[in-house]
């Protein structure tokens, strides 16, 4: 073949890299020469949005990552944290929102893929995943298109690898019209003494490449996903990646295989920007230099140039510094697994990234002033004005509608309306350690493989409210996880974050990200829920349109035994049904608000972050003692709704004695810290010793009776309506003639 | 009793089989790698679900023509009992151990719920701890669960019971069609969901009874299958 000549580099290429003018003389400074274009090419995916976090990065250390359970916070492939007993549990939520609106079938099985790769490289096996999206508003005409797309992609890479998906959240919003989001969460366990790192150590150790060849698929994904869209957007199709979760699931056992042995000294999966990222990640941790012999790689195409090869993002590829002399027993491994195994390099102690192929060098830059060079920007924000309280007239229910009405109208909105048609398109049982999945209780819920031992995994957040405040917002979105972790009985571990946003070169939307920041950090300090891995997305706009803030958090909680959590079925008659917490009945931006009403306004509910933590121990501890039948936390359409779903998931309806003339504020605002627990009636009387002596507020709602929710004075309302109009809304939907 | 869990690549329920095994059988069953060719002496073979070799050209045609399944035909044809799930049933269906194929659910899409099936028939190691007519509640989770075959064979398998499970309501009922019934999830042929072979010796079945055997899963239908066998078989 004939060598492909070598571009001549200048400002206007670097800009369509994505560089600036400032921070293309600066890599001329550094190098002290022009780039070569495929060292451009590198330069500019370092000092990518995605892989520099050079807006966001300022704000992001502000986040707590420590605390006794913490054995890595960020800046790992995953965070992992500290289970007991010798196990760790790895987890981490990433996005791939651009890809996934661009080609949503590839786009979200790839983001699947890559999450998954981001635990197994550091050891663990995967039991669990999540995911969380957001939609555009159904009426718009691509909606119906992304959902079908993006769930199929969702479920034919999870399906395929054998990790259960248990749960997650869905949201459609016109402000995600241009921008869907595509947030997947991956959780794992290994052992805490048997963890795998990313800093390359050993000048002259190999450097191996295993998994699929190289191909020109996603050359520059990173840089795409550090831009806003326009008009133009589809003729990216090409950017995406395609995944294959067949070799996935191989590299998966393949990699778990060789991690028993010693031969591993370091090893990262390749993501965004493929082989540059790895590489360099790898080499800058360890303080080493790398040399790569790029005719080594296996390639899928002929005719690669070393800029594709570097730039490539083809899945399924992982990097991994061996010992010395452990090439053998490697490879036996990955051969038996039928997957590519190359050495194609050396560690060095030039402190460089040397590129070779065709005898000739393509690329000889240091590591470390690039990296260290990349760009840190205190990008100027503005805060989010505060948003105007309510008028109190707003908490009288409307004369004109009956509530069993106002309830079906909430039950079959797009936002609250059953994911069934989503979650049953996932397999949530492989393995065989799913103790609780979506629609069952407020988290998933899985035990650890070979023990009782339990994980409780939820995704959460609530983006018209960081819309409206996000400081209050991004705190809500921490203390919902909390608050479904303690639902479930899970002593809540750790987060991670995904941060999705608008442009951050828009003051107001940095501002929105500063603001959700602040909020997230009281919260997690508060409740002592550190941050141990997350990801950020900026650029979620087209045609400068942002979307809703939307700091998605993951969180994982423990269970000493996975068989004391509780759903949040009503499954006996009779039952006592009691509300933990104090609401005093707060509308704005509640899904009453918007669904009956018609408005989006008014402040979002505030967090008290010390009664969250008061009631949330309160309601472990209660299912400790195994007081608690039935238990769900209070959120989207406030206590009406959440009753009305324990009814629907254990086919047993409730008397509300308890609601004898509530007004719309009682039954249908969303203030937090809050939970509905069934109890059977002999203990109602010993729990609210219990909540007298702890300080928290509980009072008799009324008990589980019939098929239908009654007793409040008025109608009764019937669980089958109330089912039917929760489940026909989606199936009806992706139905419809398009 | 003594177990094989055939694993191929892309299995992905051989953990969930083996505990289910191991639980009804006190005994860890072997499990055999698809390059193997040889089997160690056993009383069942269990073709266990997933996505053999990916599932890119037909599902479980190419797992149907790794090595180990010359010998797990050769078996099967002494007598030891064969149980393919899910994947596995595609396998040993497209390996010629039973009649038909399972082509793409009626709705395209892989469904993951739990579904009532109806016992048709006891006379077999696998179904013997059920009642004829039982209605039982296992787990399906599958892209390519529509069972099909021609209607003389369908006849034939109805007539002289080797029909092992019917997809039916939660009272009982079964439709002749899918379309007017969702307890269907494939859109499977007369609601078929599991099959024998005419000596009743292989069972093939879309639904996984694996993943309902202790109060952890919040169902233990699935139990009975396993403690018959190992009644049978010891």
């Amino acid at each position: 073949m004939t060598t492909a000549q070598q571009p001549e580099v200048s400002l206007e290429m670097a800009r369509e890299f994505g560089l600036s003018e400032g921070e293309y003389n600066n890599a001329l400074e550094i190098l002290g020469r022009q780039p070569t274009y495929t060292e451009l090419g590198i330069i500019s995916v370092m000092w990518s949005e995605h892989c520099s976090y050079k807006s966001s990065k300022k704000w992001l250390m502000t986040l707590p990552t420590t605390g006794p359970q913490v054995i890595c916070g960020p800046g790992e492939n995953a965070g992992v944290v500290d289970a007991g007993d010798g196990d760790a549990i790895i987890f981490k939520m990433e996005s791939h929102n651009h890809p996934s609106y661009i080609e949503p079938f590839q786009g979200a099985a790839t983001g699947v893929g890559g999450i998954l790769r981001d635990v197994f490289t550091m050891g663990a096996r995967p039991i669990a995943n999540m995911n969380a999206l957001r939609f555009g508003a159904p009426e718009h005409p691509k909606t119906r298109h992304l959902v079908s797309g993006v769930v199929a992609g969702i479920a034919h890479y999870g399906n395929c690898v054998g990790v259960p998906t248990i749960g997650g959240e869905t949201n459609f919003h016109p402000a995600y019209n241009g921008n869907i989001l595509v947030n997947a969460m991956t959780v794992g366990v290994a052992k805490a003494d048997r963890i795998f790192y990313s800093a390359a150590a050993g000048v002259g150790n190999p450097v191996v490449y295993v998994g699929s060849k190289t191909g020109r698929d996603g050359i520059h994904g990173a840089t795409m996903a550090s831009a806003e869209f326009s008009e133009d957007s589809e003729e990216k199709r090409p950017t995406v990646q395609v995944g294959d979760p067949f070799t996935e699931k191989l590299l998966i056992e393949a990699c778990l295989e060789l991690m028993e042995t010693d031969a591993i000294v370091a090893i990262q999966d390749m993501g965004a920007a493929g082989l540059t990222s790895s590489s360099v990640e790898m080499a800058g941790k360890g303080g080493l230099g790398i040399e790569l012999v790029l005719d080594d790689v296996p390639m899928r195409e002929e005719g690669m140039t070393p800029y594709e090869i570097m730039l490539s993002e083809s899945q399924e590829r992982m990097l991994i510094i061996l010992k010395p002399g452990r090439e053998e027993v490697a490879k036996a491994i990955f051969d038996k697994w039928e997957l590519d195994f190359a050495v194609i390099g050396t560690l060095t102690d030039t402190g460089k990234l040397v590129i070779k192929m065709h005898g000739q060098t393509w690329c000889d830059m240091p590591i470390a002033p690039v990296s260290n060079a990349s760009p840190l920007y205190d990008r100027p924000w503005e805060p989010t004005p505060a948003a105007a309280e309510l008028e109190d007239a707003v908490r009288a229910l409307p004369a004109d509608k009956s509530l069993g009405d106002i309830l079906e109208k909430i039950m079959s909105c797009p936002d609250q309306a059953s994911k069934r048609w989503i979650w049953e398109q996932y397999d949530s049982l492989v393995n065989g350690d799913t103790r609780f999945m979506s629609g069952q209780a407020d988290a998933g819920v899985v035990r650890l493989p070979g023990q009782s031992k339990g994980i409780a995994v939820t995704t959460d957040c609530t983006p018209r409210y960081c819309l409206a405040d996000p400081v209050r917002g991004g705190a809500q979105a921490v203390a919902e996880a909390y608050r479904n972790l303690s639902a479930v009985g899970a002593l809540p571990l750790a987060v991670t974050d995904n941060m999705n946003f608008g442009n951050p070169e828009k003051p107001r939307i940095m501002g929105q990200f500063v603001g959700a920041i602040q909020g997230m950090a009281d919260a997690c300090r508060a409740l002592d829920f550190p941050v141990v891995s997350g990801n950020v997305s900026l650029y979620n706009e087209t045609n400068g349109e942002a979307i809703l803030p939307t700091p998605a958090i993951g969180a994982v909680g423990l269970l000493p035994d996975a068989m004391i959590a509780v759903g949040i079925a009503f499954r006996n008659e009779g039952d006592t049904i009691l509300l933990v917490g104090e609401g005093t009945g707060h509308l704005g931006q509640s899904l009453y608000l918007r669904e009956i009403l018609g408005r989006e306004d008014g402040p979002p509910p505030p967090v008290d972050l010390a009664v969250e933590r008061r009631n949330g121990e309160f309601v472990r501890g209660l299912i400790a003692e195994g007081l608690v039948v039935s238990s769900h936390d209070i959120q989207d359409g406030g206590l009406l709704v959440t009753v009305a779903e324990m009814a629907m998931a254990g086919g047993v309806g409730a008397n509300l004695s308890g609601l004898d003339g509530a007004d719309a504020g009682t039954l249908f605002g969303e203030d937090q810290g809050r939970y509905v627990l069934a109890v059977r009636p002999e203990k109602a009387a010993a729990v609210q010793e219990k909540a007298k002596a702890a300080g928290v507020p509980v009072s008799v709602l009324g008990k589980t009776n019939g098929t239908a929710l009654t007793g409040r004075g008025g109608e009764a309302i019937t669980i089958a309506r109330l089912k039917k109009a929760n489940e026909a809304w989606l199936p009806g939907y992706m139905a419809a003639a398009e | 009793m003594k177990a094989a869990v055939i694993v191929f690549p892309g299995s992905n329920r051989e953990r969930d089989a083996v505990a289910a095994l191991e639980a009804a059988s006190g005994t860890k069953p072997h499990l055999v790698w698809h390059r193997d060719t040889e089997l160690p002496k056993v009383d069942l073979i269990l073709v266990p679900g997933g996505f053999s070799y990916g599932d890119y050209l037909r599902s479980g045609a190419m797992a149907a023509h790794s090595p180990i399944m010359r010998e797990v035909k050769a078996r099967a044809d002494q007598g030891v009992r064969v149980l393919g799930i899910c994947n596995g049933f595609q396998i040993i269906t497209e390996a010629g151990l039973l009649p038909g194929a399972l082509m793409r659910n009626a709705k395209l899409k892989f469904i993951c719920r739990t579904v009532h099936l109806r016992v048709e028939n006891t006379d077999s190691p696998f179904t013997a701890k059920y009642r004829k007519g039982q209605i039982v509640r296992y787990p399906v989770a599958h892209g390519d669960g529509n069972y099909w075959t021609d209607a003389e064979t369908v006849k034939r398998l109805d007539g002289e019971g080797q029909v092992a499970f019917r997809y039916v309501s939660d009272e009982g009922d079964a439709a002749p069609r899918w379309n007017r019934n969702d307890w269907n999830p494939n859109g499977s042929l007369d609601n078929i969901a599991g099959i024998f072979n005419a000596k009743r010796t292989v069972l093939g079945l879309m639904p996984h009874p694996e993943d309902a055997v202790s109060a952890f899963h919040g169902n233990t239908d699935g139990k009975p299958m396993f403690d018959g066998l190992v009644e049978a078989l010891s």
